[in-house]
């Protein structure tokens, strides 16, 4: 019941890796390392959900959080490599079509 | 009347909390038989239901507690969320309780953006009682026919 936000730095890029579950408890870290990156001028986020497991409505709040804060900075944002479950909620909410969401997942099932 | 245990757990109304719930709802509905699927439905629904109670009462800044109440029927689990300390008079929850109307008052639990959306979509029943505090109680029935009628597909096409 937790949520690791580890972060790979690189030119003009960022790539948030999660693993564990997003809920209310481990939606705040998440928040605030999303907007730390999102804020930097012109800078692309890219966030691998290939590991949660879990997430709810908060972690939802989080990426909205995020794309609003990609508006005001010109930067991106895209969620890639979802688990099934995560991204049927991104399905059911109409997220979808707001959010640059990839389920993709590396070398397929 | 239908006979049914019920499950009683009370948690203080704080975030790390929510993950504990989660589990115990997973555990009785795997201990029901749910499918995966619809027990990863039941636990992001109660989870929402646990959320919004505890980030009201993060706003009003009070150490509240949740009260979860797990109604395991034959064919259902009913669920019941509770943003109060006091314990659960089973009767009266279902008699003051009505159908959740989209445009009604429920603000308080619209504040999570989704999380209501969510509840309604992932669970079969969801009724809304916020004459003392906000009461959510949430159904999901057993699909047990489903399966017993794939079943039934298979064998004819063989």
């Amino acid at each position: 019941m937790n949520l690791t936000v580890d972060v790979q730095e690189h030119t003009g890029k960022s790539i948030v890796l999660l693993a564990g579950e997003i809920d209310a408890y481990t939606a705040p870290k998440l928040k605030e390392t999303l907007l730390s990156l999102t804020s930097k001028e012109g800078n692309k986020v890219e966030v691998n959900l290939e590991q949660v497991n879990y997430m709810d409505s908060t972690g939802l709040g989080v990426f909205v959080s995020g794309l609003k804060s990609t508006k005001e900075n010109n930067s991106e944002l895209k969620l890639v490599q979802l688990q099934d479950r995560v991204y049927r909620l991104f399905e059911i909410t109409g997220l979808i079509d707001v959010i640059d969401v990839d389920k993709t997942v590396r070398g397929g099932y | 009347m239908e006979s049914f245990d019920f499950i009683e757990i009370k948690v203080p109304a704080k975030p790390e909390y929510v993950g504990v719930i989660r589990l115990t709802a997973s555990g009785v509905a795997n201990r029901m038989g749910f499918s995966y699927e619809d027990i990863e439905d039941l636990k992001v629904a109660i989870s929402e239901a646990v959320t919004n109670t505890v980030n009201h009462a993060y706003e009003k800044d009070e150490d509240g507690e949740v009260t979860i109440g797990f109604g395991v029927y034959e064919n259902r689990l009913e669920v019941m969320v509770a943003d109060h300390g006091g314990s659960f008079n089973l009767d009266q929850v279902k008699r003051n309780i009505g159908p959740y109307e989209a445009a009604e008052p429920i603000e308080q639990l619209r504040e999570g953006g989704f999380g209501l959306f969510l509840i309604d979509a992932l669970m079969d029943k969801v009724e809304i009682n916020s004459d003392s505090g906000v009461i959510v109680l949430m159904t999901k029935y057993l699909h047990e026919n489903e399966v017993g009628l794939d079943d039934d597909q298979i064998s004819t096409t063989q």
